[in-house]
């Protein structure tokens, strides 16, 4: 895959950041193009949070991704927002513990996964975002298993070094379900 | 060189400020820049350097220009209402012959305006900064890895013309994160200019350091030396990245952020087999007139893509001597362009659906 352009929306607090944070450092680790584009300020307040990264052997043109290739929607707000922006053939994937709403479009991939439950149910408490991390991993292969465990751990700071394991845990379930 | 590592822009435009060898740092937090004052507070107290958070952007830019006066390497950083507030003691900088560095990462104005990337600062930094006539190098980086580069040429520049170097980015290229490899560590170079009004123990006259010339004869003089300089600097140190330019019928034009969306429309549009390319200006001031000017013969029309409402493209006029037309697209208010949009005007100025 040459080029991979991801929208990753949901609520502040779950993690939609780091998520794409782990994505982008998978892709330095393979010596990508890369850019990794936060939204900020109000945008974020009590609203949606976005995080775009784009992933690409050539230079990154616009960073901010209009037309995702993938959009991980983690609440309703982000999937209604986004849903129609996603290109034809693209993928979505949808938090289905917390969004119960239909996708109509028949022209792209729909993905649900129970991340939410998945995660709790395991003892992973506010890991979905890593269970749907697992999941768009599985889907489009944007980086090898090796990249994927190196761009964890170059995410997470040593201070919270104890928190790899359970991250690794949860990408893993989302690559199994 | 070191490893490859993503930074955000503003973090790294903070490091590389200290691996070209800056150890003060006078600054006011103002979204979204503020990780460059954030980082600097972390990082100076541990390499001797000064971090000093001021009461006012006015505050801030008395400090640069004190220490820039005393010859060391200094910088400050702010967003777009922070400069207007730093305009006279830019001025007094620049009528002071003191170099430093100033980083805007804009956003979108007037007023207090809003927090979202902007590119509506460009007359503010190339023509308009402050009172009476002087020049500012300004610098416009594009990636996270540019901005790394253009810190250090920027302090250099300034010191080698004696005068204030400005980096002129916005919200995007701040926030976002890119891989860059930062430059090796210079040392703080704080001690030969000769000029600098430091402690030297007697061992030489000593140095002034001013702005105030009341004779108009004597202050007229100095200004003409300065524009001397300027015309150096203009015939010297312009700088364009040009693409896919060779057979390019339209040429768009684009700094900064615009020039990543300007970027992906123009290889949306050669897919369609749209003669398309663009000059991206690297410098602002000196504007890069040479780059732009060799493409009047050959190109059919310019198009300047701004987040503003239109103020490069009165010097990409200026600069094409009205030999062919130069139109304009833009956003403003912290409205950030879509490639599709681009392509729009694109496919317009080329002569409808194709």
């Amino acid at each position: 895959m040459s080029d991979l352009n991801v929208l990753f929306a949901g609520f502040g607090g779950q993690g939609i950041l780091f998520t794409g944070k782990v994505m982008a450092y998978a892709a330095l680790v393979e010596d990508k193009e890369l850019s990794w584009l936060p939204s900020y300020g109000p945008e974020m307040r009590g609203g949606t949070a976005s995080c775009s990264v784009c992933i690409s052997d050539k230079a990154i043109g616009s960073p901010l991704v209009v037309n995702p290739d993938v959009l991980v929607a983690m609440n309703l707000p982000s999937l209604e927002k986004y849903m129609d922006d996603v290109v034809p053939g693209g993928i979505i994937i949808v938090d289905s513990s917390i969004v119960q709403r239909e996708v109509e479009r028949e022209d792209v991939k729909v993905v649900r996964i129970d991340a939410s439950r998945i995660a709790e149910e395991n003892g992973l408490k506010g890991a979905a975002n890593m269970v749907i991390l697992g999941k768009l991993f599985k889907e489009t292969g944007f980086c090898s298993a090796e990249s994927l465990d190196l761009g964890l751990q170059k995410s997470i700071p040593p201070k919270k070094a104890a928190l790899l394991e359970n991250n690794r845990k949860a990408i893993a379930l989302g690559i199994e379900n | 060189m070191g490893e490859k590592v993503l930074m955000k822009g503003n973090e790294a435009i903070a490091e590389a400020a200290i691996a070209a060898g800056c150890r003060h740092f006078f600054g006011y937090p103002i979204t979204p820049q503020t990780e460059v004052a954030a980082y600097m507070s972390k990082r100076m107290p541990k390499i001797d350097g000064v971090y000093l958070q001021a009461e006012s952007e006015v505050a801030s830019i008395n400090m640069v220009l004190g220490a820039g006066a005393a010859g060391v390497r200094v910088m400050t950083s702010t967003s777009s209402p922070g400069v207007s507030l730093m305009a006279e003691g830019i001025s007094y900088i620049a009528g002071s012959d003191v170099p430093c560095l100033i980083v805007n990462v804009q956003r979108g104005g007037p007023g207090l305006g809003g927090i979202q990337p902007s590119q509506a600062d460009y007359f503010q930094a190339t023509k308009s900064t402050a009172h009476g006539d002087f020049h500012m190098l300004v610098f416009a980086p594009s990636t996270v890895q540019e901005t790394v580069d253009m810190i250090s040429t920027a302090f250099d520049l300034g010191d080698k013309y004696r005068m204030p170097a400005m980096v002129l980015s916005d919200g995007m290229l701040g926030q976002m994160m890119e891989p860059v490899v930062l430059p090796d560590a210079r040392d703080p170079d704080n001690d030969s200019k000769e000029w600098a009004a430091c402690g030297h123990g007697n061992k030489r006259e000593h140095n002034v350091v001013n702005s105030l010339y009341i004779d108009p004869r004597e202050l007229e003089t100095l200004v003409r030396k300065r524009y001397e300089r300027y015309a150096e600097i203009e015939e010297n140190e312009q700088r364009a990245e040009e693409y896919l330019t060779d057979d390019a019928d339209i040429i768009v034009v684009a700094y900064g952020s615009s020039s990543r969306v300007s970027r992906s429309a123009i290889d949306m549009a050669r897919k369609q087999g749209i003669k398309v390319g663009m000059v991206r200006p690297i410098t602002l001031w000196p504007f890069p007139k040479k780059a732009l000017l060799k493409h009047a013969d050959h190109a059919k029309a310019f198009l300047s893509v701004e987040m503003s409402m239109g103020q490069m493209v009165e010097d990409i006029k200026l600069a094409v001597e009205c030999k062919v037309p130069v139109e304009f697209y833009g956003r403003t208010g912290g409205v950030i362009p879509t490639p599709n949009e681009v392509l729009e005007q694109i496919i317009r100025i080329n002569g409808g659906d194709q």
